[in-house]
């Protein structure tokens, strides 16, 4: 918005055409920017952060080398420093690395990591069995040792189909950081398993030890402690968080949709994750036509004042200046609460009238049709129709009516023609009735409802303020911002339930009927 | 005690004067009132007709301002030093009986033996 007066026009554009900021430069200008805000202290900048689009960073890379000087010709805040992170530039640092690298190369590696553990893991008590027969020859296996090796391959198994369940599950998320709780544990195996391996080479494989059914109880204690392992595994990534210990609150900034989620003990990025997930079930479609009503409403109040300097230098706009505008711009007596409400009463009395007409038509639509059964089938094979058909056949008459009803609700870019053929013929097929199958155009239903290309909310990205990596707290906020609009989350910590007992006698229930009231005078 | 609803209500009655004692602060009378017309009149064990909804004396206290007077157990108070008793709220009632400023409660009563009593004395 022009009107604002800390912005200066250069800065403003400048950021826009970069896309991607500069980490040096811009960390600098920061600070700078940081102490000029401190004095003039009565400015409110209330400024939407330029969209990055995705290809920024790549692009930005080429540039870098170009403008060094724009760290200290700007002299005014640029848009996303009211958001701004300290983590900012690290984050932009390792965007920029990884933008180099290819994305993929991330998941990947993380992926080779894990297999090449993996089997380690399964290997080694198979190789710690294995080599003695290999290098030298150790005693032969009686009872006790039989029944070790049985032992050793059940619990082996066991481990395979616990790995198997735990952690090769398809990825339902790429996070901004590394889960933490799973690199640990990585770690730890690895220790283990390396621990192991020394322990094994210095003392049986220099030795040569001949008691075989010892190395056999070597062997069963790594698969142990590899199943203790597991346990901790089990406990730390799926056992933790399941203790609700917040409430999480999401709302959507364009439209104000709120929800409430429980949450256990996460970090910031496990959180954002599971509210996303959530998102895309209950969160209705975002549309972005509802919203421009509000704007162009908004948009009105400021237009018709216009402030001058009597005094001093012109184009000398001082925050005192626009403060005036805004109390004189409160106090001038519009009547446009007055056009509000008659054009929403309007609204409401339009889309009903609409909607009646759409039900009946549909109604009617759908007394056309009928299910043949199966005798009848053979008979009149004439004119029997499958479901796409018969949804073809009976679509005409209720199309129009369907579509002004869209077109009241804004709704009509969220479906297409196709689909809603398509969805008559489930209907159909199902044995609906009109009222279930007009029950997913009337209201409008949650982002998965619809097809991919109208979710509008593909890329999210995480703005904290606090480390991702970092625990969720009371009163802890961030943001999932994506392209159109974003999810402002704020947990709060449900409260310390005390509770208490009382006992009562069953036997003390006692009652007694209420003759007329007495009183004595 | 039976009444017509629509025509007056008839009864015979007698005249009873109760002087209030005083206990400390209060005046009382010594008996206790029951009925009304908030009141459940199926309740009245002391009443003919079970959807009479007047003041029926419920106790009396030996020895009491009321005993002395000759008020009986459940005796029907019609009227209370002229105000009416018989269409009252039982908190009506025992306002009209408990005013702070008067000393005496003249109350007209009526009791089935009265009735009786009229009757014989008419055939004899």
């Amino acid at each position: 918005m022009d009107t604002e007066s800390t912005y200066s026009g250069y800065s403003y554009y400048s950021g826009r055409s970069r896309g991607s900021h500069k980490h040096g430069e811009r960390s600098r200008d920061r600070h700078k920017s940081r102490s000029k805000d401190s004095r003039s202290e009565k400015s409110v900048t209330i400024n939407a952060p330029p969209a990055e689009p995705l290809l920024g960073e790549q692009s930005a890379r080429g540039e870098e080398v170009q403008d060094d000087n724009w760290g200290e010709t700007t002299t005014a805040v640029t848009g996303t420093s009211e958001h701004s992170l300290s983590q900012e530039d690290i984050v932009r640092i390792t965007k920029d690395m990884e933008a180099s690298v290819g994305l993929d190369c991330r998941r990947y590696a993380g992926l080779v990591v894990s297999a090449a553990l993996g089997l380690l893991v399964l290997l080694t008590p198979v190789a710690f069995l294995a080599l003695p027969h290999a290098l030298w020859r150790p005693q032969d296996c009686h009872t006790a040792c039989q029944g070790l090796l049985i032992s050793l391959a059940f619990k082996l198994l066991v481990l395979l189909l616990a790995v198997w369940a735990l952690f090769l599950r398809p990825l339902r998320a790429r996070m901004p950081r590394i889960f933490v709780f799973r690199a640990l544990l990585m770690v730890l195996v690895l220790l283990v398993v390396v621990s192991y391996w020394l322990f094994y080479g210095v003392r049986i494989l220099q030795s040569q030890d001949e008691n075989y059914q010892g190395i056999v109880q070597y062997a069963v204690s790594l698969v142990d402690a590899l199943l203790f392992i597991h346990y901790l595994a089990i406990v730390l990534l799926e056992l933790r968080h399941l203790q609700v210990i917040y409430s999480v609150r999401v709302t959507r900034s364009t439209d104000g949709e709120t929800h409430h989620y429980s949450m256990g003990q996460l970090s910031i990025q496990r959180a954002a994750v599971v509210i996303l997930e959530n998102y895309y079930r209950d969160f209705p479609v975002h549309n972005p036509a509802l919203l421009t009503v509000a704007k162009s409403r908004a948009t009105k109040h400021m237009v018709g004042l216009k402030v001058y300097n009597v005094d001093g230098p012109p184009n000398n706009t001082t925050p005192s200046q626009s403060r005036a505008m805004i109390a004189a711009a409160a106090r001038r007596r519009d009547s446009s609460h007055n056009e509000l409400y008659y054009e929403e009463a309007d609204h409401e009395r339009r889309v009903r009238k609409r909607r009646a007409r759409l039900v009946v038509a549909v109604e009617e639509a759908f007394t056309h049709i009928k299910r043949m059964q199966e005798e009848e089938q053979k008979k009149t094979p004439g004119e029997v129709m499958d479901p796409r058909e018969a949804a073809q056949a009976i679509f005409p008459s209720m199309a129009r009516a369907l579509q002004k009803y869209l077109r009241t609700t804004r709704q009509q870019h969220c479906h297409t023609m196709e689909s809603i053929q398509q969805h008559l013929a489930f209907c159909i097929t199902n044995n609906m009735t009109p009222k279930a199958f007009l029950e997913s155009y009337l209201t409008p239903g949650p982002t998965l409802q619809y097809g991919r290309e109208r979710w509008l909310a593909r890329h999210w990205t995480l703005v904290s303020e606090d480390a991702v990596t970092s625990g969720l707290k009371d009163g802890s906020v961030f943001l999932l911002k994506c392209i159109d609009f974003s999810l402002v989350v704020t947990a709060t910590k449900i409260p310390f339930i005390k509770l208490s007992e009382e006992f009562i006698d069953p036997k003390s229930h006692k009652f007694v009927l209420r003759l007329q009231s007495e009183t004595s005078v | 005690m039976s009444y017509i609803p629509g025509q007056p209500v008839t009864a015979v009655v007698q005249r009873i004067e109760i002087y209030k004692l005083r206990q400390g602060d209060n005046l009382i009378l010594g008996f206790s009132i029951g009925g009304g017309i908030d009141q459940d009149p199926g309740q009245n064990p002391f009443s003919e007709d079970k959807t009479d909804k007047g003041i029926y004396v419920t106790r009396v206290t030996k020895g009491g301002p009321a005993d002395v007077a000759g008020l009986v157990v459940g005796d029907k108070i019609m009227q209370v030093n002229g105000w009416d008793m018989t269409m009252v709220t039982h908190d009506q009632a025992r306002k009209r009986l408990t005013k702070k400023n008067e000393d005496v409660v003249r109350l007209l009563v009526t009791r089935k033996s009265l009735e009786e009593a009229v009757r014989n004395s008419m055939m004899q």
